[in-house]
């Protein structure tokens, strides 16, 4: 069960975001093995924000939301708010429809909609506005 | 033609057991019979028209034209067999006359009428030899049947292909989305929401929300004269599907109405944000995107 491949989800840092783009269809395991590796990097990179990007995804299961709903748990626990952007039309109402929402978990159109939102409910001292792509990497 | 003729009636004997080829024979006499009598016969089936105060749309003269066209076509069906021209014929007379109110019972009345002025002319005729006279209804009455079936499904199939077609228009202009303001969308909502609207409403209204990026929606159901459970349920989903885009959903404009049947069958509306009217609503969802409206002195006098 436990998935030791290539990572499957792109990890990205901007600032003191990290930004996951889920780019295909994700099975259980390889779900799991994506929260850890998301969660411990939050840590490692002293992350204030997530952003989850799901826009390639046409369906979503049940467990594949509530992994979604967990980390923005754990994230919070870590000290992270958390983000999740670019549900597509048909899958928002497959969910809403099967009664899995994101919980507390704030969703935000697209990438751009999701790092404004994180500019302004993330308390912050350094990162400045206006350095979007500078300081990737 | 003479229906006295010993011959005739000698023929019909020898073909008792031979009913279709029976049939062959009786029915182009019939026609030809029909066909001789043509204007009296029709003149009677106008009058029973107007006795039965059935066509009042339509005026003498226009009757006079369609019913010898109908009688016409009648006959020549009787003849051939064929409804086809008959269908044809129909329809494109129901055409012609749903517009101008023309009602099912209508049509059906004055075919059924010429139906009967037939058979009492046929009646008439045959009156005294009563097994012909059997055999002669035998031939008419499933011709007649057919083409009184004929006319009534044509002009019903017309009918629903207008209904299908407003069907058509009313849904590609019930559920328009509507940007007001960059990343506002109003959406307003006349007439009834059943269960296939309302489903179309929730496609649009989340294309639409990724269409012009929005962040607040409008939804106005004003003009919406009732909804059930079904349909406030859906209702409900659809702003929480919105949401998961990033969209917060204001609804306007419950009536009182479906204020009392809402809570009565008990839908859960506590996550909805709900404003009275649709101005308020576009005020609220002004102030959610950070525009304030102000009036210019100088404009307001």
């Amino acid at each position: 069960m436990e998935d030791t491949g290539p990572a499957l989800v792109s990890i990205l840092r901007q600032r003191s975001y990290l930004i996951a783009s889920i780019h295909t269809a994700l099975d259980d395991s390889q779900m799991i093995r994506f929260q850890e590796d998301l969660i411990q990097q939050i840590g490692e990179r002293r992350s204030r924000g997530v952003i989850i990007d799901v826009a390639a995804l046409d369906v979503l299961d049940s467990f594949g939301s509530k992994t979604l709903r967990n980390i923005g748990e754990m994230a919070r626990l870590r000290g992270a708010k958390t983000v999740i952007v670019g549900i597509q039309p048909d899958v928002a109402f497959a969910m809403v429809k099967l009664g899995m929402g994101t919980g507390s978990v704030y969703t935000a159109l697209d990438l751009e909609e999701g790092l404004e939102y994180l500019d302004d409910s993330v308390p912050r001292g350094a990162s400045a506005s206006g350095a979007y792509t500078s300081s990737l990497g | 033609m003479n229906e006295d003729s010993p011959i005739d009636a000698a023929m019909a004997a020898d073909f008792v057991t031979h009913d279709r080829h029976l049939e062959d024979e009786l029915l182009p006499q019939l026609v030809a019979h029909l066909r001789e009598h043509r204007t009296k016969l029709r003149q009677e089936w106008a009058g029973r028209i107007q006795e039965a105060h059935l066509l009042h749309a339509m005026t003498p003269q226009e009757m006079g034209a369609e019913t010898k066209s109908v009688y016409d076509n009648y006959v020549e069906v009787l003849e051939t067999g064929s409804v086809e021209a008959l269908q044809d014929y129909a329809r494109d007379l129901s055409e012609r006359i749903i517009p101008r109110g023309v009602e099912t019972h209508e049509v059906v009345g004055i075919v059924l009428l010429l139906r009967d002025v037939l058979a009492r002319s046929l009646f008439e005729k045959y009156q005294r030899d009563f097994s012909l006279l059997n055999r002669v209804l035998d031939a008419y009455e499933p011709a007649a049947n057919r083409i009184a079936n004929t006319v009534a499904v044509s002009f019903v199939d017309e009918r629903e292909r207008i209904i299908r077609r407003q069907q058509d228009a009313i849904r590609e202009l019930s559920t328009p989305v509507l940007p007001v303001r960059e990343r506002l969308l109003i959406l307003p909502i006349i007439g009834v929401l059943d269960s296939e609207r309302a489903s179309q409403l929730t496609e649009q209204l989340l294309t639409g929300i990724r269409m012009h990026r929005a962040k607040v929606v409008v939804i106005d159901i004003t003009g919406a004269p009732d909804v059930d459970e079904t349909v406030a349920n859906h209702l409900v989903q659809t702003v929480d599907a919105s949401r998961l885009m990033g969209a917060s959903v204001i609804i306007t404009g419950l009536s009182p109405e479906i204020a009392q049947t809402l809570v009565t069958i008990g839908v859960d509306l506590s996550k909805m944000n709900t404003i009275g009217d649709l101005q308020g609503g576009l005020e609220e969802a002004e102030k959610l995107l950070g525009y304030t409206v102000s009036r210019q002195e100088s404009s307001a006098r």
